[in-house]
């Protein structure tokens, strides 16, 4: 019997899981893919917004206000890249210009800090931004973070402190109540007194096992595109759009790693899974971002994907329980990446007994990250373990050493994609070209699985098809 | 810190025959650094045969022409360093490697020869739209995992480009027992040399599709289905042609691009169009006393004009090590119409007997000329039957055709 039981584990499963770490609970996170942040956390814009933009007194504000002010710290005790950039609205027609001014009456209300600035200043602090920028409304707070980091850290951190997580596990079926609830899985039957839903796009669905439908989940699809470093003062600050009744408009920003990203359109789709780019709406992308920088080279890009907001008919976050000892935390769109620590802490709330724990640890071992270190800081590690040495990745100088700590930690990478979430081969300009065979051969042997058993991604991705030569397997 | 006269990085052909070059020029103070456990570069991986017909005049396989490279090295007793990556160079030659015996590690050096090779465009530079699962890779990364690790990463395959690498993996594919249903090219014309469109899809009754191209990727985790369509004369797809496709695999010989991260790092003026630096006759960059060749430089058909790259830029780097060079007579050489790229592109014609321009031209031509011009006088005329931008031409000027140097001009024009 546990005494939580959380069903997803994106940023706001993992945000609740790790809370619940602080107490001592039985807890376990119940997930259906072959890794944490395979959702809505794995794809979107990464950015820590400022919360001056959601209309004021909804839970959206409310959450992102406080949220945002959490990241410092969580970020110093996860070691999660994270970096206050700042965000700028801008705006390029008169008209635009009239919502940057209703833009500082709702940042007002909202408590969060804003400077409109003119043309010429826009100009100065970002020198390449669109000629055609008025006026921009400068968010000092906002900031950029590495989504899979952080998703990654929190659960880390909660397994460290005693949380179960379990991987490949799809809920079937959902019963009991309050005390005794029972959640039937692909895997197992478990029981809980307290289940929480923090299952992304499909809240709606786990919700309507057991209770009444009183509200939908809708896709929200978002494409991007993504550019290879190239120079890290092209821009500084998170650039948006002014936000229109279709949500927040593209954005141009730097990601934590000095790439750069576009996007995102913004379309409703009918299925959950359709994380699908398509030419027609990348090509709008391309034009909106336009109006924010005048010349993108886009023989930079290096990828594109799509991830799919959480959209609900309630217009903003669900977070309650409507029926005793289960919670709904879903439809959390953005700005859900800056809000989950703050509705960790409200969600926690619910569970009643609950005592604090003495061994509780907020940090978690620091990652080992070569490039940012000195020679000697390097060399002390090779020492302790040459494979610090070897680099696999050459397009982001990633050694085998921070590979294998990846695999090999609480939450660890099972596969070419979880290892490309937690320490980035594969996210350079070969996307994989080069480094994809020594990860697969990295964690054949540090999993101990045979090379045929090795995923990239997905479960059934195996990244080869059979041994050649007609010799056995093994 | 230990200093060399002469660091070359990339062991592959062209850094082996830089700096077999170098030596044989006077050159003994050397270090060449390999990342990879041996040398010979992608070599290793090209198992396939047709390899060294300049050089040797015998068809070799690629890992016998790399074994034949490198014992000349082997034989001058040059410094090596396997399984070390370089990771930085400073403007004063100042260059990082590191490996697993001796960590970091900084060298340095009067002159550097960058031969680093090349990479494949992936998916994602070309964007090619749809969702995102396994089996879609480079065609020279399938040619690891089968040649290297003796793996097969598919079963039902199709080829999106036609490229040599990915004509070369479509018969290599169909040996290993997959069904290879065709390679698209979105060219009018295919960018693959001849005789691997004839023994690597004819022989084995590949279709080739030109003028087509993949116009969206199926599958949740793993490739199902791939949608190709045909393209019109501005390369934009056609509505109403396209054509599902049931594959497990879609390799991509999409183009190959120089790979520079180090001296691009360092400020070093890029080409527009081959993406590899700049360089001169003596294959010096914009940065004195940095070299390049070989595929690095600009993407070569074969690898016997790597080496007689490599062989150059090792002459040409001893050369500036002794303070031989001459920098102050440079004049431009330009591309003409018809001609996409020259390289070099500047000359100093006191540093050589004889100058050879390679080309590329823009588009297929049957006979014509090819018309090397100094200002708006032609100094030379070729008639060719043929040229396609699938081999790279060169045209060699005689120095007594040089004098009087404004700048010069090669062009191609219809016969």
């Amino acid at each position: 019997m546990y005494d939580v039981i959380i069903i997803g584990a994106g940023v706001i499963g993992a945000s609740i899981a790790r809370e619940l770490s602080k107490y001592t609970l039985k807890v376990l996170v119940i997930e259906k893919e072959n890794d944490v942040c395979e959702g809505t956390t794995s794809a979107n814009s990464a950015i820590i917004h400022s919360g001056y933009d959601p209309e004021p007194n909804t839970k959206k504000a409310y959450y992102n206000v406080l949220g945002n002010k959490m990241y410092d710290k969580i970020c110093q005790e996860l070691d999660v890249s994270f970096r206050r950039n700042g965000s700028i609205t801008i705006a390029v027609d008169d008209e635009e210009a009239k919502i940057l001014d209703e833009l500082v009456e709702r940042a007002r209300l909202n408590n969060v800090e804003v400077k409109i600035l003119n043309q010429q200043e826009l100009q100065e602090i970002e020198p390449n931004i669109t000629k055609k920028a008025i006026k921009g409304l400068l968010a000092p707070t906002a900031g950029i973070i590495n989504p899979f980091e952080l998703n990654v850290a929190l659960m880390e951190n909660a397994m460290d402190n005693g949380v179960e997580l379990s991987l490949n596990d799809k809920v079937l079926k959902i019963s009991g109540e309050f005390g005794n609830y029972q959640v039937n899985t692909t895997k197992s039957v478990y029981h809980s007194k307290y289940l929480i839903n923090a299952s992304g796009v499909f809240g709606d669905e786990i919700n309507d096992t057991i209770n009444k439908s009183y509200f939908e989940i809708k896709a929200r699809k978002g494409e991007y595109f993504v550019l290879d470093h190239f120079d890290n003062d092209f821009i500084k600050h998170t650039l948006f759009n002014v936000p229109s009744s279709k949500g927040k408009g593209v954005i141009v920003a730097p990601t934590t790693s000095y790439n750069y990203i576009v996007g995102p359109s913004s379309e409703f789709v009918d299925s959950k899974d359709d994380v699908s780019t398509d030419y027609i709406t990348l090509n709008q992308i391309k034009k909106s971002a336009t109006n924010l920088v005048d010349n993108i080279d886009y023989s930079k890009q290096i990828r594109q994907f799509a991830g799919l907001r959480a959209v609900s008919s309630t217009k903003d976050f669900v977070i309650d329980s409507p029926k005793k000892g289960f919670i709904n935390v879903t439809g959390i769109q953005s700005p859900g990446l800056t809000a989950a620590p703050a509705i960790a802490i409200d969600v926690a709330k619910f569970i009643e007994e609950k005592e604090l724990k003495v061994t509780y640890n907020p940090r978690r071992k620091p990652i080992v990250r070569m490039k940012n270190l000195s020679l000697e800081e390097r060399n002390a590690l090779v020492k302790q373990d040459p494979r610090y040495g070897n680099i696999i990745c050459r397009c982001e100088k990633i050694s085998e050493g921070e590979i294998v700590d990846a695999i090999n930690r609480n939450c660890g990478a099972t596969t070419v994609k979880g290892v490309k979430k937690r320490v980035r081969p594969g996210f350079g300009k070969c996307q994989g070209g080069f480094c994809e065979v020594s990860v697969v051969n990295i964690l054949s042997r540090e999993l101990n699985k045979n090379i045929l058993d090795i995923e990239y991604g997905k479960k059934g991705s195996n990244v080869v098809s059979n041994k050649m030569g007609g010799a056995s397997n093994d | 810190m230990t200093n060399y006269d002469l660091i070359i990085i990339g062991g592959g052909s062209g850094g082996i025959a830089a700096a077999v070059s170098a030596y044989d020029n006077g050159i003994s103070s050397i270090l060449l650094i390999e990342k990879e456990a041996y040398l010979g570069g992608i070599l290793l991986q090209c198992i396939h045969n047709g390899f060294g017909l300049h050089t040797y005049k015998e068809e070799l396989t690629g890992p016998e022409y790399a074994n034949r490279a490198s014992s000349e090295l082997l034989k001058r007793k040059i410094n090596y360093k396997l399984n070390s990556m370089v990771i930085d160079i400073t403007p004063d030659f100042v260059v990082t490697y590191t490996n697993k015996e001796e960590g970091y590690q900084q060298v340095k050096a009067k002159a550097i020869i960058c031969a680093t090779g090349c990479s494949e465009r992936s998916r994602g530079a070309i964007a090619i739209p749809g969702d995102r699962p396994q089996g879609v890779m480079s065609a020279g990364q399938a040619q690891k995992y089968l040649n290297i690790e003796g793996y097969m990463v598919g079963k039902k395959v199709f080829i999106l480009g036609s490229g040599d690498i990915g004509l070369i993996m479509a018969r290599r594919m169909v040996l290993e027992g997959a069904e290879v249903l065709g390679v698209a090219e979105i060219m009018p014309y295919s960018n693959g040399l001849n005789r691997n469109i004839v023994q690597c899809l004819n022989d084995y009754n590949i279709p080739l599709y030109l003028s087509h191209t993949v116009k969206e990727i199926k599958g949740q985790g793993k490739l199902e289905k791939i949608v190709i369509c045909k393209v019109d004369d501005k390369l934009q797809y056609i509505d109403g042609t396209e054509q599902e496709i049931s594959v497990d695999t879609l390799l991509l010989s999409v183009g190959l691009i120089p790979s520079n991260p180090l001296i691009e790092n360092l400020g070093v003026e890029i080409h527009p169009r081959t993406k590899g630096p700049i360089v001169d006759e003596s294959y010096q960059t914009s940065i004195p006393g940095i070299f390049s060749c070989g595929n690095s430089l600009h993407v070569h058909d074969l690898v016997d004009f790597v080496s007689l790259e490599g062989k150059k830029a090792g002459f040409f780097a001893a050369k500036y090590i002794k303070n031989e060079l001459c920098t102050n007579q440079k004049v431009d050489i330009k591309n003409g119409v018809g001609v996409s790229y020259v390289l070099p592109t500047q000359v100093d014609i006191q540093n050589i007997d004889e100058l050879q321009i390679n080309f590329r031209c823009v588009k297929p031509f049957k006979t014509c000329y090819i018309i090397v011009k100094n200002g708006d006088k032609v100094i030379k005329t070729i008639k060719k039957p043929y040229l396609v931008p699938s081999e790279m031409e060169k045209v060699v000027i005689k120095k007594d055709l040089l004098q009087n140097l404004d700048y010069l001009t090669v062009e191609v024009v219809d016969g």
